[in-house]
Order: C-alpha cells, then sequence, then structure tokens
C-alpha cells in the first residue's frame, strides 16, 4: 500500500500537468479590469506585456469586446507609449492592429507612431509603418507619404518590406497615392533581399495592372533575370503567363515568346520555382505537346518525391492536363499506379481519377479491380470523385458499359452518405439516358434501390424516371411491384410520387391500365392528402372518357415554365380580385449575367446580382398579355389601343419602409400609364383613398389624362393604383416624373382589428420615375441576325461615330449602351471577352409602331481607357434609324 | 485573367482536440466565428487521423489547399485558395512550424506555447500580412519577434540563429506564471 501510494500521486501530478494552461479560467471582466494597470503611472513593462496577452487570447478565442470596451483598452493602451521596453512596444504595435481602432480614435496614437517611425531603431519603423497604414485613413496619409516613400528603398529589408506590403494594400483604397512611389517601388525590384523584390514586384505590377504595355515590359525585362527571390521568380513566371495569353505567337516560326523563360525556369533551384512554371506551362492555351514535354517530364519527378505536398501538387496538376492532353500524361502512368496506394488518399483518388481519364479500353478492367479494393477504405468525398471520374470513363467507353454499371450499383448497395448515394444515381441516370443498351440493366438496378434506399429525394427522382421511361421498356410490368411496394412501405412523398409514376404505366401501357387503376384506387384512401388528391386526378383523367391524348400530354410533359417564376408569381397572386392565370407566370428565366470572373467574390456578386435582377420581376411578352387584360379591363383605359410594351418593376422606395411602391411603365402608341402597385407594411394602419400623385414639370411632353385611386389599402394586400397620361405627337417622349403618394390613414388595433372612423390625410415622397427612350423599343430575339440584317434595305442604313468617353472596362461600355437602348443582344456578343480591345455587339429590337431595328455596335479602347463607338443602324423605316441616333446622341 | 500574388487564407494552430489554440484569418471568406469554428472543425476531423509528423501533408477541403504538419500536441494548418502554388504554402508552413520550434527552444508543445503565447502571435504577425507573405525564413522571423537588433545597430541580416537563440533563451527565462 505504501509502494502504491507515490505511484498513484506521480500520475496525478501528470494529469494536472495536461490540464495545465495560464489561461485557466481566464474571463473578459477580469482581464479588463487588470487592464487598468496600462495608466499606473511607474508603468510595469512586464505585468503590462502579460496584460496584453491575454486581451489577445481572449480576441483570439472569439471574444468580442463592445464598442466602449475596445475603446477603453485602445486609450488605455495608448498610454504605454511611455515605456522604453521593446518587448512591451512589440505588443502594444499588435494589440493596436487587433482591436483595429475607429476613424476618430486613431488620431491619438497617430503622433506617437510617427515618432516611432522616424526612430533610429529599424523595427520600431518597420513595425510603426504596418501599424499605421492598417488603422490610418486616406487624408493622414498625405501627411506620412513622404516618409513611406523613403522607407520603400530603405537599406534595412525590414523596413523595406514593412513599407511595400502596406502599400499593397493601400492602392485598394488609396490608389493615386501609392501610384506616386513607382519609381522606389521600381529601386526595390533590385534589392538584394529577397523578400524585399518579391515584395517589391507585387507591388509594381498591382499598380500597372491595367496597363498591358507597362506589365508586358516589365516582363521582358525581369525575364533576362535578375531576380533571385524564389517567391518572386513565381511572382514573375504568373505575370509571364498573363503575358503571353495576351499576345499571339510568333507567325513565323510558330514560337511562343517568353517560353524559353519558363522552360528555363524548369531548371531553377527551387522546387515553387519549378513547379509555378510547369503549372503555368500546363495552363498555356493551346499547348503543344511539344510545349507540355518538359513540363510532364520534371512533374512525373515529383511524382516519386518523398514530400507529400510536391506528389499532392503534380498529381493535381496531371489530372487537370489529363481533361485536354491526355496522351502527354500517359507517359507517367506507371508512377500514377503505385500512387493508388498512397497513404495520402487525396493523392490516391486524384491518381486514380489522372488514370482513369488516360486509361484506354484495354485498361478499363484491370483499373476497376484496384479501384474496388481502393473504395473500401477512403471517405465519401473522394468516392463521389472517383464516382464522376468512371462515369465519364463509362460515357467514353460505353461498349464497357456492363462493367461499369456493375460497379456503379455495387457501390450503390453499400453503406454511404446522402451526397455519395446521389453523386450514384445520377451518374446510373446519365448513362441510361446516353447510352440505350445500359438502359434495362441500370433501371433494374435503381429499382433494387429504392427498394432500401433512406434518402426521399432519391427515391423520387428515381420514381419520376421509372415513371417516364419504364412503360417504354419490353417488359413495363415487372417495374410496377417496385412501384407499388413504395406506396405500401414508404412515407408520403414518396408515395405521392410513386401514384404519379403509376399513373404514367397506366396511361402510356394500355393492357396495365385496368390493373393500374385497381391500385391507385387504393390510394384514394391514403392518410396523406397530396397522395389522396393525386390518386383522384389520375383516376379521372385515366377515366376520362377516353381523350387519351390529352391524358398522356398531362401526364408525360413537364411544366413549361420555371418553377420559381411559377412560386413568385403564386406568391403576389391576391385569391379575392381574380382568378390565376397560369399564362400570366413568365416562361423566361432571367439570364444571369455572363461577366463571370475567376474569383469567387465576383461570381457570388454576378450570382447575386442576377437574383435581384429576377425578384425585381424580369417581365416578358406573356406577361405583358396579363398587363393588358388588366388594363383593358379598366373603362379609363380600354380605348387606348394595343398595349406596345410594359417595363420591368421599377421601385420608388428604399427597402424596408412603411410603403412599399414600385411602379410599372405600360408604353402605348399615344399613350402611357403608369402603374403603382403599393403595399402597406404598418400592422397598425389602415389606408383609404390611396392615389398618386404625378408632377409632370420635368417631363412636359406628357399630359395626364386618367387617374384611378385605390379605394382601401389594408396591411400586407397589395393594390394598384394607375395614371394615364396622353404623348405629344410627332416626337419621342421622355422626361422625369415626381410622384407623392397621398391617401387617409386610419388607425388599426392589430390585435382586435378595429378602426377608427376618422383618420388623417397623409403623404408619402416617393422617388422619382422616368419615361426614357429604351422605353419605347421592345427586345426582340433575332435567331440568324446575319440574315436578318441582309433582309433589310441597306439603303436604310445610318452609321456615325461616337466618343463615349473614360469607362473602366469595355464590358462597362457595351453595357451602358445596352441598357441605354433598351434592346436585345444577339449571339451572346453582350459579353466582351477579357483584356479585349475590340467588340462587337449585335443587337435587336422592335420600336414602337412596329418596325424592326437592327444595330451593330462596334467599339475600340485605347490606352487612357477612352471608349469610341462606331453605331450602325437599320430598320424599315429610315425615321426609326434616325431616332436610334438621336436617342445615342442625346444619351 | 486575374494574376494574383500568393494569398494565404489563414493559418491555424489547434491542440490534439481541435480547439483553437492560436489563429489567423487573413480572408473575409470566413466572416463570423461560427463559420471559422465550422473551418477548423472540418480540417481538424479530416486531418486527425493522419500522421504528418514527419513530413508536412496536404489535402483538399473544403475547396481549399490545406497544408498541415503536426507536433506532440499541435497541429499547424496553413490554408490556401483552390489553385495556390502547394508548395508556397508549404514553405510558409514550414516557416511558422521552424520559427516556433527556434523561440520556444524546441519545446513545441502546447502548454510552452500557451506560456509564451506573445511569441506565437507575434510569429503570426511577422510571418503573414493580410493575406501576403511578409517573411518566410524562420530565422528571421523569430529574431523579428524577439525584436533582436532593436537594443544594439547591428542589421538583423547579420544576425545569427545562435542570436536568435539567446534572445528565446532570454525570453523563457522570464516565463511568467499566473
Amino acid at each position: 500500500m505504501a509502494q502504491l501510494q507515490p505511484v498513484g500521486k506521480k500520475d496525478d501530478d501528470r494529469e494536472d500537468d495536461s490540464e495545465y494552461s495560464p489561461f485557466y479560467g481566464i474571463e473578459k471582466g477580469a482581464v479588463l479590469q487588470e487592464a487598468r494597470v496600462f495608466n499606473d503611472p511607474q508603468l510595469d513593462a512586464r505585468r503590462c506585456a502579460q496584460v496584453i496577452t491575454k486581451l489577445l487570447y481572449l480576441l483570439n478565442q472569439g471574444e468580442t469586446f463592445t464598442k466602449t470596451e475596445a475603446t477603453e483598452v485602445f486609450f488605455a493602451v495608448t498610454k504605454l507609449f511611455q515605456s522604453k521596453d521593446i518587448g512591451l512596444r512589440r505588443m502594444v504595435y499588435l494589440i493596436i492592429k487587433e482591436i483595429s481602432p475607429s476613424a476618430d480614435e486613431v488620431i491619438i496614437v497617430t503622433s506617437s507612431l510617427m515618432k516611432d517611425m522616424n526612430s533610429k531603431t529599424d523595427l520600431y519603423r518597420a513595425n510603426a509603418i504596418r501599424v499605421l497604414c492598417r488603422i490610418t485613413d486616406g487624408g493622414l496619409l498625405g501627411q506620412i507619404e513622404r516618409y513611406l516613400k523613403q522607407a520603400v528603398v530603405d537599406k534595412n529589408p525590414v523596413v523595406s518590406s514593412a513599407a511595400l506590403v502596406s502599400g499593397f494594400h493601400l492602392l485598394q483604397s488609396n490608389p493615386d497615392i501609392v501610384k506616386r512611389w513607382s519609381n522606389e517601388v521600381q529601386e526595390a525590384v533590385q534589392s538584394k533581399a529577397s523578400l524585399v523584390q518579391f515584395h517589391a514586384l507585387a507591388l509594381l505590377h498591382q499598380i500597372r495592372q491595367n496597363d498591358r504595355l507597362a506589365v508586358s515590359k516589365l516582363v521582358t525585362s525581369l525575364t533576362r533575370g535578375t531576380v533571385r527571390s524564389p517567391l518572386a521568380q513565381c511572382l514573375l513566371i504568373r505575370y509571364t503567363s498573363q503575358v503571353i495569353e495576351e499576345s499571339s505567337a510568333n507567325p513565323q516560326s510558330g514560337d511562343r515568346p517568353f517560353y524559353d523563360y519558363l522552360e528555363g525556369c524548369l531548371r531553377h533551384k527551387a522546387e515553387m520555382v519549378i513547379f509555378e512554371a510547369a503549372r503555368a506551362i500546363t495552363e498555356l492555351s493551346g499547348v503543344t505537346s511539344r510545349e507540355l514535354t518538359p513540363a510532364i517530364t520534371v512533374l512525373q519527378l515529383f511524382l516519386s518525391s518523398s514530400k507529400p505536398v510536391m506528389r499532392f501538387a503534380a498529381v493535381r496538376t496531371l489530372n487537370k492536363v489529363a481533361m485536354t492532353h491526355p496522351p502527354a500524361v500517359m507517359n507517367c502512368n506507371i508512377d500514377m499506379e503505385s500512387l493508388i496506394s498512397d497513404q495520402n488518399r487525396s493523392i490516391a483518388t486524384l491518381a486514380i481519377t489522372t488514370l482513369l481519364k488516360t486509361g484506354n479500353e484495354s485498361s478499363v478492367d484491370r483499373l476497376m479491380k484496384q479501384i474496388t479494393n481502393f473504395m473500401l477504405d477512403i471517405a465519401d468525398e473522394f468516392k463521389i470523385v472517383v464516382v464522376e471520374a468512371i462515369r465519364s470513363l463509362c460515357l467514353k467507353f460505353p461498349q464497357k458499359y456492363r462493367i461499369l454499371m456493375n460497379f456503379l450499383s455495387n457501390i450503390l448497395r453499400e453503406e454511404g452518405g446522402f451526397e455519395y448515394k446521389k453523386a450514384i444515381v445520377e451518374s446510373i441516370l446519365i448513362l441510361i439516358r446516353e447510352i440505350p443498351e445500359a438502359k434495362e440493366s441500370g433501371l433494374s438496378h435503381l429499382c433494387e434501390f429504392i427498394e432500401d434506399c433512406e434518402f426521399t429525394y432519391l427515391s423520387t427522382q428515381i420514381l419520376h424516371l421509372l415513371g417516364n421511361e419504364g412503360p417504354r421498356t419490353a417488359d413495363p410490368s415487372k417495374y410496377i411491384r417496385y412501384i407499388y411496394n413504395r406506396v405500401v412501405l414508404e412515407n408520403a412523398t414518396v408515395r405521392a410520387s410513386a401514384v404519379s409514376a403509376l399513373a404514367k404505366f397506366g396511361a402510356a401501357v394500355e393492357s396495365l391500365q385496368p390493373r393500374i387503376l385497381v391500385l391507385i384506387r387504393r390510394c384514394l384512401y391514403d392518410n396523406d392528402d397530396e397522395v389522396r388528391d393525386r390518386a383522384t386526378l389520375y383516376l379521372n383523367y385515366l377515366n376520362g372518357g377516353g381523350n387519351e391524348a390529352h391524358s398522356k400530354t398531362f401526364l408525360f410533359t413537364s411544366l413549361d415554365v420555371p418553377l420559381v417564376n411559377l412560386e413568385s408569381s403564386l406568391l403576389s397572386y391576391d385569391a379575392s380580385e381574380r382568378r390565376f392565370d397560369m399564362s400570366a407566370v413568365p416562361r423566361e428565366m432571367k439570364h444571369q449575367p455572363m461577366l463571370e470572373k475567376k474569383t469567387p467574390a465576383s461570381k457570388k456578386a454576378a450570382k447575386e446580382a442576377g437574383q435581384k435582377a429576377f425578384a425585381n420581376g424580369h417581365l416578358t411578352s406573356s406577361a405583358s398579355d396579363a398587363y393588358e387584360k388588366l388594363l383593358n379591363s379598366f373603362p379609363e383605359f380600354s380605348g387606348f389601343g394595343k398595349l406596345f410594351k410594359s417595363s420591368p418593376l421599377v421601385e420608388l422606395t428604399e427597402a424596408e419602409t412603411e410603403y412599399s411602391v414600385n411602379a410599372v411603365k405600360h408604353i402605348y402608341p399615344q399613350y402611357v400609364v403608369l402603374q403603382f402597385n403599393c403595399t402597406n407594411t404598418i400592422k397598425e394602419q389602415l389606408l383609404d383613398d390611396v392615389s398618386v400623385v404625378v408632377d409632370t414639370s420635368e417631363a412636359e411632353d406628357f399630359i395626364q389624362v386618367a387617374s384611378r385611386k385605390l379605394s382601401s389599402m389594408p396591411y400586407g394586400a397589395p393594390g394598384q393604383a394607375f395614371v394615364a397620361f396622353q404623348k405629344t405627337e410627332g416626337r419621342l417622349c421622355v422626361g422625369k416624373f415626381s410622384n407623392i403618394l397621398k391617401f387617409r390613414v386610419k388607425e388599426v388595433d392589430p390585435n382586435t382589428g378595429d378602426c377608427d372612423d376618422e383618420g388623417y390625410e397623409d403623404e408619402y415622397q416617393l422617388e422619382e420615375l422616368e419615361v426614357t427612350a429604351a422605353d419605347y423599343v421592345l427586345k426582340t430575339v433575332v435567331t440568324n441576325f446575319r440574315g436578318a440584317w441582309d433582309a433589310i434595305n441597306a439603303e436604310n442604313e445610318m452609321v456615325d461615330e461616337y466618343g463615349i468617353g473614360v469607362r473602366e472596362s469595355l464590358q462597362e461600355a457595351v453595357q451602358a449602351v445596352i441598357t441605354i437602348l433598351g434592346m436585345q443582344p444577339c449571339e451572346g456578343t453582350e459579353s466582351v471577352s477579357s483584356n479585349a480591345r475590340s467588340h462587337t455587339c449585335l443587337l435587336a429590337g422592335q420600336f414602337i409602331g412596329g418596325a424592326q431595328v437592327l444595330v451593330r455596335l462596334q467599339f475600340g479602347i485605347d490606352a487612357q481607357k477612352q471608349v469610341a463607338m462606331k453605331l450602325t443602324v437599320r430598320s424599315d423605316d429610315p425615321e426609326v434609324c434616325a431616332q436610334i441616333h438621336e436617342i445615342i446622341g442625346s444619351a | 485573367m486575374e494574376v494574383s500574388a500568393p494569398l494565404i487564407k489563414n493559418i491555424l494552430l489547434l491542440d490534439s482536440e481541435g480547439k483553437r489554440v492560436a489563429v489567423k484569418y487573413f480572408s473575409d471568406d470566413w466572416p463570423n466565428l461560427a463559420s471559422k469554428l465550422a473551418f477548423e472543425k472540418s480540417v481538424f476531423t479530416k486531418t486527425q487521423r493522419i500522421s504528418a509528423r514527419a513530413e508536412a501533408e496536404i489535402g483538399m477541403f473544403d475547396g481549399y489547399v490545406v497544408v498541415y504538419k503536426f507536433i506532440s500536441d499541435l497541429h499547424f494548418y496553413v490554408t490556401g485558395g483552390d489553385d495556390e502554388n502547394e508548395l508556397i504554402l508549404a514553405t510558409v508552413l514550414q516557416g511558422f512550424f521552424d520559427a516556433v520550434a527556434i523561440l520556444l527552444r524546441s519545446n513545441v508543445e502546447k502548454k510552452t506555447v500557451l506560456e509564451n503565447l506573445d511569441l506565437v502571435l507575434l510569429c503570426l504577425d511577422e510571418i503573414v500580412d493580410g493575406g501576403i507573405i511578409l517573411e518566410c525564413d524562420a530565422n528571421v522571423i523569430a529574431a523579428r519577434v524577439a525584436m533582436r537588433g532593436a537594443e544594439a545597430d547591428v542589421p538583423l541580416s547579420e544576425q545569427t540563429i545562435s542570436q536568435a537563440l539567446a534572445t528565446a533563451k532570454e525570453h523563457l527565462a522570464r516565463n511568467w506564471v499566473l
């Protein structure tokens, strides 16, 4: 017993040790209290540094300080500049950056930091520069610019790097100031210090990136060899490939400029440079196999490196090359096969998928054997990659579908998450569609799968497919059992889609119909109403007096409107007024802008912009039919003739204001009707006598002829008010309308619904609404622009040239002109390829009055970003050509 | 084609349970604490069973390239975008890893890191500034963290590893205990 005692004690000690942390039980409030030591007249430097560490620890763990707390800490920290302790000063720099004081607080430390910036100690200077540039705003920058400029060429690399990296960040917010450092930065590129060279080159390129000629010169001079730093060399390789991308090959020898430089880098002593160059070569557009060979050779050497990072980098790059140049990668197949057993599963997966891409038909069987073993011990995400590779392999070698389909069905039966199973099912669905021979076996694999499938989404997908494909197979009856089993065993969603699938068999296969009817009738007693509704509906159709063609179209064609559009139409549909009109649902999806850049941020922005445009209600011809019906139902507007065009919704209020109003401009040959869609978003109010008063002092060509009030507008129910104008004849009437919403407010008790009788008059200022030339042009789609162009008499052509001024890019100029004209871009010519210096854009439309207009826009941009445009218009009506020119001329 | 300098998205130092020891994010790909913690958890779970002790390991997680290296109860990670040069990321990782080792006199474990958290945080600050690689030579990083050369006028480039070590020793000597 006595012997055991110390052993047990020792163990306890060790446990305590592992639990030990200097921050154990740390608490924000207490640390903030401790921070008062910063205010002591006799500063204890070590103690202060400890407290700063604790504050940083809290921030690092995700703790946040309130505005007041941050301000207090910041002010206290500024006191610490009094201390001469070096370690403490370094911590002060760090915490100022972490707290990132607000603009009005920055001023407190500015002078201390500026003093440090002029200190004799280089490390103080470097740190002070970094801190000051991080927290400063543009105004202060002017004051310290001179120091920064000098710092760029400082002899101490730490100072120089600090200034250069800070410049790199400042370039976003204060480009003008940083651009003035060009000469100093250029000098720093020649620095002997490796990192300084890297930072200077990055900044120099960033400053000049929009000037192609300057970048090209930079690359030309530097590739002759003064760059020693490996990181800078990697940058130079990136810039070089950009220049190569933008220039054309030498027409005589067919040689690519700078290719020799890239190839030379393959012999560099730093691995990161070798790899960067090899990757750059594989990514050259239109790379030849001769150019590829040396790059592939070094990547092949990487494959057998002892370092996982190098193997990964190489196999990932080769994997990409295999998509476009499979033969070039085939030399690496032996090394690649040995990577299948690599400990790093990412590397193994990439190796397998590369092999699947480069493999030929005869190697498929051997490969599949290796993969089957491999699949057992990798994670789902890797399995998905393999499944996708197998799918494309199968599409490449359709004769091998049997073995590949078997493989897919085997892994379908094994354990796996939703995403993985989904990838397999989707692959089988694609193979069924693409390879007719694979259909029957694929369908039966899927049937077996749904017998034991835990994912509703996949079951319904498969049932849908069975319904469409099953009836057309040799023996449709064998699928009925699988489908009906779903009705008996599954949840409501799956049961409902099973009923739909059954109905399709009933409609398509006459011999099965009586039996199907029996099965569907049983579903009439289902306890879910969707299932019962479907069963009732299908029974009616199938018994429906023999109109077979009708029921088949109903069952087999999918809804011809996008579901999103249907959803938004249904949401805005107000049950009380009129029946929901299916034909009023927009049929076209709003095109997403083609302007997708590589960076995820801009991609996201483009997507959001697309969605926003969509939410704003992109209205197509079918929607304007609905508008026409609506307008014609009012006697005031029914005599206006044929509606020419209705604009998209224009928001006249900010989001989330008390009253939300948007407007539609309806254009008639002689009239314009403004429709105001108003929504009251205040629960406590009922609005009566709602009208919009329109002031036309900036739209003198318009004379108000009629208006229509909205008698009552309760909370949340949208309603419309209208105002109609007559246009002055013989001219293109444009102008700005300023609008005021007038109404009588009645207070409502939201709980009881009671409302007071009196109420009071009130008004609400709306934003202006503008009728522009584009409102008189209808977008029309021309499938053969060339043909349509030639079909119009060339005599009716008008050409003129315009200067558009300075634009950020050609794309911006093109977009601006399209918006002004409101016409439909044809043949995808609305998107400008990046870095293009000239562009031709084709537009088609119909002008008010009915004349067709075709427009050819030729743009050019020069180094100063001046954009010039040549506008060629053809129309059946020469008058219209002149008007289009007038629109551009006055814009 | 957008050409960019190599960018570091984040540097993470987690313990053997995936908890934060010190982290630094340089990208707003992760806008809030929850998404950061989710990323750390995802990366940790996907790598915890891998032995990344002798050589740095690498993987693609959630669309990012992550290089990592483990020692005792600590996991070091460096994350870059999906088309970043993997070898550059590995160089940054090595710089961080070695600089911490120099500063902690090769005594790299969670306990000593926490006891010298100030040094490790400064290390992160000296390696990357706003996503741009500031320095990846471990000796230089360690010397700058220790503010070596701030008292004397010895240019940093002439500092030796032994000087950096001396600074580190000095710091460890005044190891603070709460």
